[in-house]
């Protein structure tokens, strides 16, 4: 152990605590707010910001995500073939632009993932309403930059997963029980930036659209 | 009485541009927060929450370092320690050593500003490369942030367009916003792709569960963490949280009473590097934890509060100081109220003891405060700190190097006839007869005021003459 961990220790244990008052501290903030009213914020918030939000269900999804690929004019795009949603794509690639699969790690293709591909397609672990949030837990299938560097991000989020307040997701989807994994990020809007001049622009660093789903 | 820090803010007063500049971005900013806030019980009910959280992590603060410390372990994340920013600076030294890092692409991090990290590895012939779109407009000018969440907040559209076309010749001039920011994204983007290690700060740090939280609204926090190989995180020791279920009000105040955003477009939350079946994120994560004064601070009851901050900036955005005479006339890394009380703890009353007296005590950073530090009252209590005697009972740095013999002896006097009430309206009846020998010069208040006038009579013979009885 270093020495400059024993000495910032060393001080911090070396004087009285003070005493604090935990009540304040456990209220949770609640809306009863029923489905409808849990999409319609949600909706209006992620509006707001820019983002697209398309509402489909369990049947006609499929024919909505090939009307926007189609409307956006891409050429690729990039999803994990896995997961529900890559699946039934994948069986139906005709409809869609070139898919391609994140199935090697980053370093064995680097170049072909800043360079050539259109938009990235992942699933989402679920939404928060109040804000406009998606959640997303990358993982092995789904990595960290499928929603990161390509330009345009679509996002599939299930509405019966659609959680009123942050505070409302973590308890019920029981986070912290679980173990958080090594990435778990909270995505409500597109990239943005007010630095020139207060000036709003999209598309800083990461992608310039976001579009969601609702099934 | 022409000390460093009254010629910035005789030159800061003068430019009649960049304050109506700084004048509109604080008060949209104003107007931003107030929007969030529609209803005040439910905000006041939020900053007793968010001010239990910090205070509740504060009271446990060496448990929960070292259960941060040995949950990122047991990840694979390798946590430093640095007493000092000179300790910190070599650790990042030593881990781009390793790995023969030419260049380190940062996202934003105050921690990194506190440490002058960026000269420290210049000096070492390390390229540091800011990747926050303010941050990196600033760095071009070679200029340090003026404020805390909007470091380039100083500069005008103009500016930054002329600014991009002196450093960058072969990009026509534009003052464009989106075509600036498209500029900026290229080149930064080539950075990402090619540097070997990235650097962030931390928001919070969630002990329970081992996780770094980051928050941003760009981008660039995730790319800075997510694509260099090595990620190093900087952070102050007193960042940390106990539980993960502490970080929704946490999260809910922050970005509200930053820029008035309902949330950032981002949060970002690490707990560990690549995992065997991962494809991407870095393989070496390591978080160094800064000291750097804060211990000290922490072993003074009221002066703890100052570690309760969530540096939202919020405080700056409302303070009537701050938005005449900018962030760079204070000279210190953090400006405004948070600045005002940190900055002397931190670095000593010698040093910025003089920014404690720039304050009219408004109350205005207090009020809005997400935490609810009492900046006010930790300003009045470093003023005391700087003029009192019994400089052991307090951690601050050069404590009492203010205390003047004369001044004292006048204060001692005047509390010892306030406390002997014939002496005191003998005095009084004194000073009204010969209000006529008062100079009209008294020192450096009457440079821009007229002197105070003593009135005719005293409040008591005043009140005596309306037929209030006094005693
Ligand atoms: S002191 Fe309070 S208002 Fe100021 S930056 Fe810190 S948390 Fe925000």
């Amino acid at each position: 152990m270093s020495n400059a961990r024993t000495r910032i220790f060393q001080r911090l244990t070396a004087v009285e605590r003070p005493v604090v008052d935990l009540s304040a501290r456990e209220s949770l903030s609640r809306f009863a707010w029923d489905k409808e009213e849990r999409i319609r914020r949600f909706t209006e918030r992620m509006q707001a910001v820019r983002a697209e939000v398309h509402v489909s269900d369990r049947e006609h999804w499929l024919d909505k995500l090939a009307e926007i690929c189609q409307a956006k004019g891409l050429n690729h795009l990039l999803l994990s073939p896995n997961t529900e949603w890559g699946q039934a794509i994948s069986q139906n690639a005709t409809r869609f632009p070139t898919l391609k699969h994140y199935d090697r790690p980053i370093e064995a293709w680097k170049h072909e993932l800043f360079h050539e591909v259109d938009a990235g397609l992942t699933s989402t672990l679920g939404g928060i309403a109040e804000t406009g949030t998606l959640m997303l837990w990358p993982n092995g299938d789904e990595p960290r930059l499928l929603s990161l560097v390509p330009p345009i991000h679509i996002a599939i989020l299930e509405t019966d997963k659609l959680f009123s307040t942050f505070a409302e997701a973590v308890q019920q989807q029981a986070w912290a029980e679980q173990g958080m994994p090594t990435n778990a990020v909270l995505i409500s809007g597109p990239s943005r930036s007010a630095d020139i001049a207060q000036v709003l622009a999209y598309g800083v660093h990461g992608p310039k659209e976001l579009v969601v789903v609702l099934v | 009485m022409s000390t460093e820090f009254r010629i910035d803010v005789q030159k800061a007063l003068g430019k009649t541009e960049v304050r109506a500049h700084f004048r509109k971005a604080m008060d949209t900013l104003m107007t931003n927060r107030r929007n969030q806030f529609p209803d005040d019980a439910a905000l006041q009910a939020l900053r007793h929450q968010a001010q239990a959280i910090r205070a509740n992590a504060l009271s446990k603060l060496p448990e929960l370092l070292e259960q941060l410390e040995a949950k990122l372990t047991a990840k694979g994340v390798q946590v430093h320690w640095a007493e000092t920013t000179d300790e910190a600076n070599q650790i990042v030294l030593s881990i781009m050593q390793k790995h023969q890092a030419k260049s380190i692409i940062k996202g934003k991090s105050m921690v990194s500003e506190e440490m002058g990290l960026n000269h420290f590895l210049e000096a070492q012939g390390i390229e540091a490369l800011e990747s926050d779109l303010g941050e990196f407009i600033i760095q071009l000018d070679g200029e340090t942030p003026s404020h805390i969440i909007m470091p380039a907040i100083h500069k005008s559209k103009e500016q930054i367009s002329q600014l991009f076309h002196d450093k960058f010749p072969d990009i026509p001039y534009t003052e464009n916003v989106d075509e600036l920011t498209a500029s900026a994204r290229r080149i930064l983007r080539d950075k990402f792709y090619t540097a070997s290690v990235g650097l962030s700060g931390v928001n919070f740090a969630v002990a329970e569960t081992g996780t770094l939280c980051l928050v941003e609204n760009e981008g660039n926090g995730r790319m800075s963490t997510t694509v260099p190989p090595v990620h190093i995180a900087v952070t102050g020791i007193e960042k940390v949280v106990e539980k993960l279920s502490d970080i929704p009000p946490l999260l809910s105040i922050l970005p509200r009473s930053a820029t008035g955003q309902p949330i950032t477009t981002y949060f970002n939350m690490i707990s560990g590097p690549r995992q065997a079946d991962e494809k991407d994120g870095p393989t070496e994560v390591h978080l160094v934890l800064l000291d750097n004064g804060r211990s000290n601070i922490y072993s003074d009851p009221e002066l703890l509060a100052t570690l309760r901050c969530i540096r939202c900036g919020a405080c700056i955005n409302h303070c009537p100081v701050y938005v005449r005479i900018g962030g760079h006339s204070y000279g210190t890394v953090y400006p405004g109220p948070i600045g005002t009380i940190l900055e002397p703890q931190k670095q000593g009353l010698k040093v910025h003891g003089e920014l404690i007296q720039a304050s009219s005590l408004c109350g205005a950073c207090g009020e809005v405060c997400p935490v609810r530090i009492p900046i006010p009252n930790i300003i009045n209590r470093l003023r005391y700190d700087s003029v009192r005697k019994d400089t052991e009972h307090t951690p601050t740095f050069d404590a009492g190097t203010k205390r003047k013999p004369l001044e004292a002896a006048i204060w001692q006097g005047w509390s010892w006839s306030a406390s002997h009430p014939s002496l005191y309206n003998f005095g009084g009846t004194v000073a009204t007869q010969l209000r006529g020998l008062v100079p009209n010069k008294v020192g450096a208040w009457t440079n821009v005021r007229t002197a105070p006038q003593l009135a005719d009579k005293t409040l008591h013979q005043q009140l005596k003459a309306l037929g209030v009885d006094h005693e």
